[in-house]
């Protein structure tokens, strides 16, 4: 991660690469050719695991066609796009997959930045400090996701108790929690930040540890309060690495399927895209609608990549010091 | 995520089919019998279907040996590995524990082998006649019946009594309510977006004298549903006094058999509960000390005067249509399901049997004094539809009636029609 956040640009190409774009020396046509020789396989490993279910699921998206039923398997072009495109449920779950990805993703920047500027300041436990904070990152989402539900469930939860407890009993202990939208949605939320705070942290941490701390003593001698030095020397700084942890989280966050299958399975309205996906292609084995959610969903998390890359101005081929 | 679902659902089956072994050391060939989590577990000594596998190996000779694999836990599940297993034609599965309700999908996508004609009479003798039409598709019987389950009305007598409730004659849905009400307590039911659910909605539409499918058997455009009748409007209308009136519970959205019989477990809150038998097994282990004020009486009927039809369940069992071995499959289903197996199966895990003459043993009537109601109530059991989509009207259903508080006798099953009929057209997504 260290490499990615670096983007001082320190690591500039070797001339003599950057002539050679004209015309190949005898000895960079054999580097180019052992080249392809070394990385050949796993291309085509590459190649094999992820770009052919990809252009077969773009194949199968044209189809109708159940898995229960091959033989009235039938072409039909786009239909299954305009069906999903028109559809209510289409459009109210990647509503609730946006809200779901804004709430999370900003409220585990703020955290998350928090905590990486506690452990960067912090010297003597650190290396325990970042393993301690990692470990609801360890757990699986799966896992999490029950603990979760059973936490704030109605009959063997403890979570009413506490807070009916904390607020003097104001709070009803019977208060269902995934009894509706919002409610459903604050569990769902609070439990993916609570699990995934602690990889954003360790992201931010290692752009904040590139932060030259010359800079920040200089802008502290000119007198920047504490607020101008975060926003006007450190952040821009770790800007590569800023990008990489929204990207990152904000790729994960929309595509949440585990807490959301396991604590409401998309009733009260809590249907998101990934189980869109889900319920087409695996309960209902409609392989041909299930894969052209599928594509939709892949066209949106390509589409979340690109606005990030522009937006944050940041070549990361150039970060990585190629 | 195009990447990921398109390999789980294509390559997916295929990779995980591998884990089946066609013979075992000694030469005599292996079958694979999928079963959902029981009592027993995969233990052989716990009267489970594991322990059923060990007996039928022992008494087959040397023919074959039968080994289980656990299914998941939800019926959906079940239905989710088999079918994906079975699609891509792996020839490990030779047996499968298959709930009713998808025996339709499984024989209409020809994932049965087919059952040979001479079995037949055999495997329908003294059977329930749910179990046998759950086990039947377009007029051949394509499974063979195991067990057969069927929900009670469980009721604490004193709350009962204390409503005024006379409990020895046929209780409707309204006085239920009205007796919770009354008394403060509560009526266990299943409401939670699952296949339970479904079969509360299908037990409702039944006992006011309608079906959810009119046609069964019909192709996607052809099919028929009787929601929109006089019949889905009661359904929906007990199903709306149980949310409004707040007897079902403080989370009825999200209440499933075990919430609905943590319910009944509680002392200051139990009332009534629908439940299946297992019920009467479970109670003591939930710790529950009022054991003796518990009766039990025949499911309660949606419309006053007209008897009730209970919901049906159970286990039929398949064989796989790509087994290697569907002859000798067919001879352990024999085995399996003989009666004295059943009654094993049915002292050792609650779960009633689908033969009539196993009711009738002193072991059985000792152990479940409520065995006669049980064989009562799956006489006039009333099955969830059969249809080759069962799975998209379950899910359709369940979407539409969820959450059970805002169910609207006017337009909940038109809702739910429109949305059903769409999906199976394929105009719009589930």
């Amino acid at each position: 991660m260290t490499t990615l956040a670096d983007d001082t640009g320190r690591e500039t190409a070797p001339p003599h690469q950057r002539a050679s774009k004209a015309r190949l020396s005898d000895r960079a046509r054999a580097e180019r050719a052992l080249g392809w020789k070394l990385a050949g396989p796993a291309f085509i490993i590459m190649l094999a695991v992820t770009a052919y279910p990809i252009i077969n699921a773009l194949w199968l998206s044209l189809y109708n066609y159940r898995l229960t039923d091959p033989g009235a398997r039938s072409f039909v072009f786009l239909r299954n796009y305009v069906v999903i495109l028109t559809d209510s449920l289409w459009w109210a779950a990647v509503g609730i997959t946006v809200i779901i990805t804004l709430v999370t993703v900003a409220v585990e920047f703020v955290l998350g930045m928090a905590l990486a500027m506690v452990m960067n300041k912090i010297v003597i436990p650190r290396r325990s400090l970042r393993t301690i904070i990692l470990i609801p990152y360890a757990i699986i989402t799966v896992v999490s996701a029950f603990s979760w539900k059973y936490a704030f469930a109605v009959d063997s939860g403890y979570a009413n108790h506490w807070l009916h407890t904390a607020t003097f009993g104001a709070f009803p202990v019977t208060y269902d929690w995934f009894g509706g939208t919002w409610s459903s949605l604050a569990i769902i939320c609070l439990s993916e930040i609570w699990k995934t705070t602690p990889f954003m942290s360790l992201l931010l941490l290692a752009g904040l540890a590139q932060v030259d701390s010359a800079l920040d003593e200089a802008a502290k001698v000119d007198g920047a309060t504490f607020w101008q030095r975060l926003y006007k020397v450190t952040l821009p700084n770790m800007k590569a690495a800023i990008m990489v942890a929204l990207l990152f989280r904000t790729l994960d966050a929309f595509r949440i399927f585990d807490n959301v299958f396991i604590m409401t399975g998309g009733s009260q309205n809590t249907s998101t895209v990934s189980l869109v996906a889900y319920n087409q292609t695996i309960s209902r084995a409609e392989i041909g609608m299930g894969s052209a959610v599928s594509v939709l969903l892949f066209l949106m998390v390509v589409g979340i990549c690109v606005v990030f890359v522009k937006s944050f101005k940041v070549d990361l081929a150039q970060v990585k010091g190629d | 995520m195009a990447a990921v679902l398109a390999v789980s659902a294509t390559v997916g089956p295929g990779v995980a089919a591998c884990g089946s072994s066609e013979s075992s050391a000694g030469g005599k060939p292996t079958l694979t019998w999928y079963i959902n989590p029981d009592g027993g577990g995969s233990d052989p000594t716990k009267k489970g279907q594991a322990q059923i596998a060990k007996e039928c190996t022992d008494a087959a000779g040397g023919k074959y040996a039968i080994r289980v694999q656990l299914l998941p836990n939800s019926a959906s599940d079940q239905r989710q590995q088999l079918l994906r297993r079975l699609a891509a034609g792996d020839s490990g599965i030779d047996l499968m524990s298959i709930d009713p309700v998808f025996v339709a999908e499984f024989a209409e996508a020809k994932f049965l082998a087919p059952v040979p004609h001479d079995m037949v009479a055999g495997f329908t003798a003294d059977t329930v006649k749910a179990a046998v039409e759950g086990a039947t598709w377009k007029g051949n019987l394509v499974a063979v019946p195991f067990w057969a389950n069927t929900q009670l009305l469980w009721y604490r007598k004193s709350v009962a009594k204390a409503a005024g409730l006379d409990m020895s004659q046929p209780v409707t849905w309204a006085q239920l309510i009205k007796a919770a009400q009354s008394q403060k307590k509560t009526i266990g039911v299943q409401a939670s977006r699952y296949e339970g659910y479904v079969v509360w909605i299908n037990a409702l539409i039944a006992g006011a004298g309608g079906q959810i499918v009119e046609n069964p058997g019909a192709t996607a455009d052809q099919l028929k549903l009787g929601l929109e009748t006089p019949a889905g409007k009661e359904a929906a209308s007990v199903i709306q006094q149980v949310a409004s009136t707040g007897v079902g519970g403080p989370a009825l959205s999200s209440t499933t058999e075990t919430e609905s019989l943590n319910l009944f477990s509680g002392s200051d809150t139990s009332g009534f509960l629908v439940n299946w038998p297992y019920t009467w097994a479970a109670l003591p282990t939930n710790g529950v000390k009022f054991i003796d004020d518990i009766g039990w009486a025949k499911y309660p009927e949606t419309v006053a005067g007209k008897p009730s039809q209970p919901p049906f369940g159970g286990i039929e069992l398949g064989v796989g249509a790509f087994s290697k071995h569907p002859d000798l499959a067919y001879d352990a289903a024999k085995c399996i399901t003989s009666p004295a197996h059943q009654k094993l199966y049915m002292l050792g895990t609650g779960n009633p049997a689908a033969n009539k003459t196993v009711y009738d043993d002193p072991a059985i009537k000792k152990q479940l004094p409520m065995a006669a109601l049980i064989r009562q109530s799956l006489d006039s059991a009333a099955p969830r539809p059969q249809s080759q989509y069962y799975g998209d009207i379950s899910t359709g259903l369940q979407r539409e009636f969820s959450p059970p508080d805002s169910v609207n006798p006017n337009s909940t099953p038109a809702a739910a029609t429109d949305l059903i009929t769409s999906v199976l057209k394929g105009n719009a997504l589930l």
